[in-house]
């Protein structure tokens, strides 16, 4: 490693890019220290973007929820941003540790682009805008066009991650995950749920059950004409099994060391029977 | 070489010079600084046994690049106690109670619970597992370690 460039500003850590686009950027380290600590990554250049004000800020704008890149999971649970965007708050809860949570970021859950990055599921229920900013000025997309691959995204060269901006619909949202124990867990299957009682939709996308994270559009589009929405009953038990198996059919998953395709795709099935129950009962809002 | 750079640790300003900028801070303050109650043992982040503080904020200190920490305030678990042969309030408390094995996690344990009765000084047992679930003890020790954070919150609510 030739130098360290630890940004303390947003044009900071543009001049810093553009001065070396091949750069790694380090945001909370959870992803990249374990990868340098084991000497599989060599990064010559680093640009440090942890304490830079303007990505650590979310806001409303326009009925979107803007969260910067740098916002932790930490601060996804425990501030305001907690209720614009419950089902951030509930993935971010699932998250490692405390001192893990208190370091990864959005943005670098983003970078990381692992099937199995726990707010990629929610950033898609939400129809998130991933807003990136280089030397080509401010480029606007959604997940699909961000998350290539497993682990490959679509940034350029000299590219940052600003910020992702999130739907705010009228509805509740869940998020899921199955793993072997309560904390510091890689999800083995994870889905959001995100009812939006103004558009008369259901959202629902998938983690660690692909090469990206797909939404189970077929299933949303079912599920939509089986709900009461003037009513607010709940759903009943056929349709939420049945919302299950449909959700399960736009997954792929494959057997590795975290668990076997069998396993996931059943996972996924009750994952989704249970968000649209939670979602849709008469009751209050429950813990993940 | 990279340019020497300066780490405030416990409130000493020390230089780290002849290091290769991929270090950790755990490694700089064990290997550069002669800080070694900071443990290193998964260097993933899955263990906890190097947590520190920085800037007052519970973080593992093998996923920190350690360049990157010039200018925060780092805390060890050597700058918990109250004084230079003093143990603190939570450290006094894993001894009574004896919450201590093999050592080897029990300074992260230790930092992790002084910044637990930080922010909740009255912690239920589930705030206790919560807060400490990224902290592994091997020697499955866990009964003793809750019921020491229990101690330890209790003298420290009764000090004035």
């Amino acid at each position: 490693m030739s130098d360290v460039v630890v940004a303390r500003s947003l044009d900071e850590a543009r001049e810093a890019l553009a001065h070396q686009p091949d750069a790694t950027v380090l945001a909370g380290g959870t992803d990249l220290m374990v990868e340098i600590n084991r000497g599989l990554r060599r990064p010559r250049h680093v640009v440090g973007v942890a304490q830079v004000p303007e990505l650590r800020r979310w806001h409303i704008a326009d009925n979107r929820v803007v969260v910067g890149a740098g916002v932790t999971y930490t601060e996804m649970m425990t501030t305001a941003l907690a209720d614009a965007a419950p089902a951030l708050a509930q993935a971010a809860r699932t998250v490692g540790s405390p001192p893990i949570r208190n370091a990864g970021t959005l943005g670098g859950n983003l970078g990381t682009a692992s099937p199995a990055g726990d707010t990629l599921p929610v950033l898609a229920a939400l129809n998130a805008e991933i807003v990136v900013t280089g030397p080509d000025g401010e480029r606007r997309m959604g997940l699909d066009d961000f998350v290539v691959g497993v682990k490959q995204t679509s940034l350029r060269p000299g590219e940052l991650i600003v910020a992702a901006e999130l739907d705010r619909p009228t509805g509740r949202q869940e998020f899921l995950k199955i793993g072997p124990r309560n904390a510091m867990v890689i999800s083995m299957a994870g889905l959001a749920l995100v009812a939006d009682h103004d558009a008369r939709t259901v959202r629902c996308a998938l983690g660690a059950v692909a090469a990206g994270i797909p939404r189970a559009r077929e299933a949303e589009a079912w599920v939509a004409e089986q709900i009461d929405w003037a009513s607010g009953a709940g759903v009943d038990d056929g349709v939420a099994d049945e919302f299950g198996q449909r959700v399960a059919a736009a997954s792929s998953p494959i057997d590795d060391h975290r668990s076997t395709a069998a396993y996931r795709r059943h996972a996924v099935a009750v994952l989704a029977t249970r968000a649209l129950k939670r979602a849709f009962s008469s009751g209050e809002a429950g813990d993940a | 070489m990279p340019d020497p750079y300066s780490l405030r640790v416990n409130g000493v300003d020390c230089e780290v010079a002849d290091s290769d900028l991929a270090e950790s801070l755990l490694f700089v303050l064990r290997e550069r600084l002669g800080l070694t109650g900071t443990k290193n043992a998964c260097t993933e982040g899955e263990c906890s046994s190097c947590a520190v503080l920085i800037d007052g904020v519970l973080t593992c200190s093998c996923l920190v690049l350690a360049a990157t920490a010039a200018g925060q305030e780092i805390t060890t678990v050597e700058g918990l106690g109250d004084g230079r042969d003093e143990l603190s309030v939570v450290q006094e408390a894993f001894v009574h109670e004896g919450a201590v094995q093999c050592g080897f996690c029990t300074p992260g344990l230790i930092v992790a619970v002084h910044d637990l009765l930080e922010a909740n000084p009255e912690p239920s047992d589930g705030d206790v597992r919560e807060a400490l679930s990224g902290n592994l003890c091997r020697c499955t020790g866990y009964g003793r370690i809750l019921a020491a954070v229990h101690s330890a919150a209790a003298t420290k609510r009764s000090q004035p």
